[in-house]
């Protein structure tokens, strides 16, 4: 069985030349771009198979009920049904999880969300799966939901699952725990629950091996091999006889890095025997994936009164919802991040990941240090207006620098350029645009298109947020990954499991091998699980451990080739290097070209790159627990309406630190998407929940920026190659969502001279 | 409930036979005609990932019944351009760094042709105002407001 391809473009990435010039620091087109373009790439939710069924899922209405009793037998009684799926009809595992296997594929005592999976159906048309659904009777008990953070700490909610109700408590003691004052700065912050909110919405197609023997999925994930291992345990299968491909990916940011609907397309197709595609709409989505945990954040900072920091007390809460996920890494992450990117030796800090029946939280682009950036940011501008400095120099007082400490004790090795970043954001151009905008035009007042605002009433305000953010795994997670290189006649055919989900990493797989191997045409095989892991794509760690396996793989082909030339030419292998596309003796005359040189042999070699072992923490927060790090300040200007409560983002300066950019073209599109994600947890994106029950899950109600609410982005990259990096290049996706929040948030409140302590800034927060 | 017509899309007349008559031109590009360059990311004409020209107006594909696009010029984001011989709109968009996953590109190609066939000149701010009706969650939009601009640029040059 195989997957219809329409149109004459493969879509995947199978066979996908990166045959375009372009080496290490050009910016070089994507090789998927005109496919994408003339929409013939294959997205997940376009792949279709001949005779396939339609899937989808029952929900749960409640956000806590013990359901007494599921009938699914008014689903039978439909017409083009040909599989009801329950608790009961899952072979293998009953749950899965990415760190504790904490989830039902189907839940069948208790629903702990409100979209919580209870059944799943495959028919021949999406309406008669509606309809399917709609037969299927549940009574339930509705409880009353847990939706609290503070009562799953102090246990007076009784355990609403077997875990229990915290899923992680970490403390972190450093240093010196008398020192007090003699500048003392307080605040409590809180962050609203942000959806990732991509695109392309969750699909895939599960193709079921003759006999049931096996199963392959083509589905828009994260993380192939993390998918596979879990499948697999709910299948009740070796992995081996799982095979996860990768469908196209309509962006990512966290929300797939967990399973959804992974497991019920998998059951659906080995039980019918056919192809079973499933694919979500909006509503669902907003259910059926993990999102940004809401997170409420007390700090108080001491310093002296010069302004330098001399101890922080903290203590987070994040609302993990219903189910695990990657809670305790966002929380060690939110944690470890508490000091910024600032000097700190002295720290009590104390963190929750707690679960309510609120939806399950996990991964969002910056993954719990976007929390901790919106407090200490808001911190640091009350310490400079507590000593009388201005935000930048309170910011360059305390600037962290390559051999600082973490409030872990882990000694910052990389690159880290923070007063440089500092400077060179504040070197970058105001906006031209007066106050109120350009030309009277109301489309540039706050509310724009409302043309609500009058021009007399707006106000102007600046801020600043300066950021640090881990790249790669954590706590002695090996997140290594996997590359194979196979030259021959002078073409390079490249070999991996990292899911491209829009970021470019296809795009700079080309320039590593055309600059390392010489080769001119680059061809990228299928991404599937053919390979091993390369794991996630996550965390900013693909262009670092994915990127670094690549260019390991065509170091070691090149050494073979060297090898062979130097056999047949009776040189030495060490005198030779590759000049362009040509092979040289360094010593002599011989060039020739990497075609030539490759013409008529075989030369594979694969790579696995790990990066140096990471600790766990102790019980006081100590330990090695991250990898590396990269840097980032923003500054942003917004225009505000007091009396009506509406503000205008005007212009995000920014200067990041990405050590060395490969491809400056893309590195400018991850700012520019970072930040229109970082503007919008600023002043619009909540998806909002009363009593455990979702109100916004639609694009009406959740906001994302449009191209109206997106100011003007002016950006100064810092190159500083990192020794510790591969190809000197740190990752770049997450930072600037870091600190482009706060710094909007501090816009906001410098214009309206007002404290604002919470994310999205509301109208009600502006005018109240 | 089982519907017959025929769709005049990109050009050629499509016959549309056992459609459920509440389908919505969406689906049935996709679904019945195999047409699946048109994206749906929020069903509700909040995105426009489904853009298409009806007639030459830009419209929401999952907002207009396909039975009720009878007799109307459909042109998707398959009519624009031969396959590997992208339009100067698909190419800036793939030079100009403006596609990232591609989820909304499609959508973004239709609304620009439209907005540079109506204004071949816009203004920064004309160009995120018409083409405000079409989300991107990866770029930040920069990207493409440079890529219409390219064009604007390079078709008053070759004029």
């Amino acid at each position: 069985m195989t997957v219809t391809q329409t149109g004459t473009d493969t879509g995947t990435f199978a066979g996908t030349h990166s045959g375009l010039a372009g080496r290490l620091g050009d910016s070089v087109a994507r090789p998927d771009g005109v496919p994408k373009a003339q929409g013939s790439f294959q997205f997940a939710g376009d792949l279709t198979a001949d005779g396939f069924l339609w899937g989808a899922t029952l929900r749960s209405p409640h956000p806590y009920a013990r359901i007494v009793r599921i009938d699914v037998s008014g689903a039978w009684r439909i017409n083009g049904v040909e599989a009801v799926l329950t608790a009961a009809d899952v072979p293998g595992k009953a749950t899965y999880g990415l760190i504790s296997h904490d989830q039902p594929v189907f839940a069948s005592d208790y629903v702990r969300f409100q979209g919580e999976a209870m059944a799943a159906v495959a028919a021949d048309h999406p309406d008669t799966c509606r309809r399917a659904l709609a037969a299927i009777v549940v009574e339930y008990e509705v409880l009353a939901p847990l939706t609290d953070p503070e009562r799953a700490i102090d246990g007076s909610f009784p355990p609403i699952h077997p875990d229990g109700n915290v899923v992680r408590h970490q403390r972190i003691v450093r240093g010196d725990q008398s020192i007090h004052g003699p500048v003392v700065v307080e605040g409590t912050y809180e962050l609203g629950r942000q959806d990732q909110a991509f695109l392309g919405l969750e699909a895939a197609l599960a193709l079921p091996a003759p006999g049931g023997d096996g199963v392959e999925l083509h589905v828009a994930t994260q993380w192939l091999h993390e998918d596979r291992k879990q499948i697999a345990a709910c299948l009740g299968m070796p992995d081996e006889k799982v095979r996860i491909v990768l469908g196209g990916v309509g962006g990512a940011f966290g929300a797939r890095e967990d399973i959804s609907l992974q497991v019920h397309a998998c059951l659906l197709a080995l039980r019918t025997g056919r192809p079973v595609k499933i694919q979500y709409d909006r509503e669902e989505s907003f259910h059926g994936h993990v999102h940004r945990h809401p997170c409420t954040i007390w700090m108080r900072h001491h310093a002296g009164t010069d302004g330098t920091i001399r101890r922080i007390e903290a203590r987070f809460v994040m609302d993990g919802g219903a189910y695990a996920s990657t809670s305790s890494a966002v929380l060690i992450n939110a944690v470890t991040h508490t000091q910024g990117p600032y000097r700190c030796d002295h720290a009590t800090v104390d963190g929750w990941a707690v679960r309510t029946n609120n939806l399950p939280s996990g991964a969002m682009r910056g993954f719990g240090v976007v929390q901790a950036a919106f407090a200490h940011e808001g911190q640091m501008d009350k310490l400079a207006a507590a000593v009388g400095l201005d935000p930048v120099e309170v910011r360059l007082r305390n600037a962290m620098r390559t051999g600082d400490h973490l409030i872990t004790g882990q000694e910052i090795v990389n690159v880290a350029p923070v007063a440089r970043l500092i400077q060179e954001t504040a070197a970058l151009a105001l906006p031209t645009e007066p106050v109120g905008g350009h030309d009277h035009d109301p489309m540039r007042l706050p509310g724009g298109a409302g043309r609500t605002a009058d021009e007399r009433h707006i106000v102007r305000g600046i801020g600043w947020g300066v950021g640090i953010k881990n790249l790669m795994y954590s706590e002695a997670f090996d997140d290594y990954s996997t590359a194979r290189v196979r030259v021959a006649d002078g073409v390079a055919t490249v070999k991996f499991a990292t899911v491209e989900v829009g970021q470019g990493f296809v795009t700079i797989v080309g320039q590593i091998a055309r600059t390392v191997l010489g080769v001119e045409e680059v061809v990228i095989d299928s991404i599937d699980t053919e390979i091993g892991s390369a794991g996630s794509t996550s965390a900013s760690r693909q262009t670092w451990m994915s990127g670094g396996a690549v260019e390991g793989a065509c170091r070691l082909v090149r050494e073979r080739l060297f090898e062979h030339v130097a056999e047949l030419h009776d040189l030495e292998a060490v005198q030779l290097e590759i000049d362009g596309t040509d092979v040289v003796d360094t010593l002599g005359s011989l060039r020739m070209s990497v075609a030539a040189a490759t013409a008529g042999i075989v030369i594979d070699e694969t790579f696995e790159h790990h990066h140096p072992a990471t600790e766990e923490l102790d019980e006081l927060g100590q330990g090695n627990c991250h990898t590396a790090f990269a840097f980032v300040a923003h500054r942003a200007v917004v225009d505000v309406d007091p009396e009506l409560g509406l503000v205008k983002v005007v212009q995000i300066a920014t200067a990041q630190d990405v050590g060395r950019a490969l491809n400056p073209l893309s590195v400018v599109g991850q700012i520019e998407g970072g930040i229109a994600q970082g503007v919008g947890l600023a002043v619009m994106e909540e998806l909002l929940q009363v009593d455990g029950i979702v109100k916004n899950a639609t694009f009406t109600d959740y906001l994302v920026p449009t191209f109206l609410d997106m100011p003007d982005v002016v950006i100064s990259l810092v190159e500083e190659p990192d020794p510790h990096a591969p190809m000197g290049a740190k990752g770049v996706g997450e930072p600037p969502t870091v600190s482009s929040t706060p710094a909007v948030v501090a816009a906001i409140r410098d214009a309206i001279g007002k404290d604002l302590h919470r994310v999205p800034v509301r109208p009600s927060d502006i005018c109240s | 409930m089982s519907e017959f017509y025929v769709l005049h899309v990109n050009g050629a007349a499509r016959e549309v036979r056992d459609a459920a008559a509440g389908e919505s031109l969406l689906f049935v590009l996709r679904e019945r005609l195999g047409l699946m360059g048109s994206k749906g990311a929020c069903e509700q004409g909040e995105c426009g990932s489904c853009s298409v020209l009806l007639d030459d107006q830009l419209v929401c594909g999952c907002l207009v019944l396909a039975a009720g696009a009878v007799g109307q010029r459909i042109v998707t984001i398959e009519g624009v351009a031969p396959l590997g011989a992208p339009s100067d709109v698909q190419q800036a968009f793939v030079d100009a760094g403006a596609v990232q996953c591609g989820f909304c590109t499609p959508g973004l190609i239709m609304a620009t042709h439209s907005l540079l066939e109506r204004s071949p000149a816009p203004s920064e701010m004309e160009i995120r105002e018409e083409l405000s009706g079409n989300v991107c969650r990866c770029t930040g939009y920069g990207r493409i407001i440079d890529a219409v601009q390219r064009v604007a640029v390079a078709r008053r040059g070759a004029q």
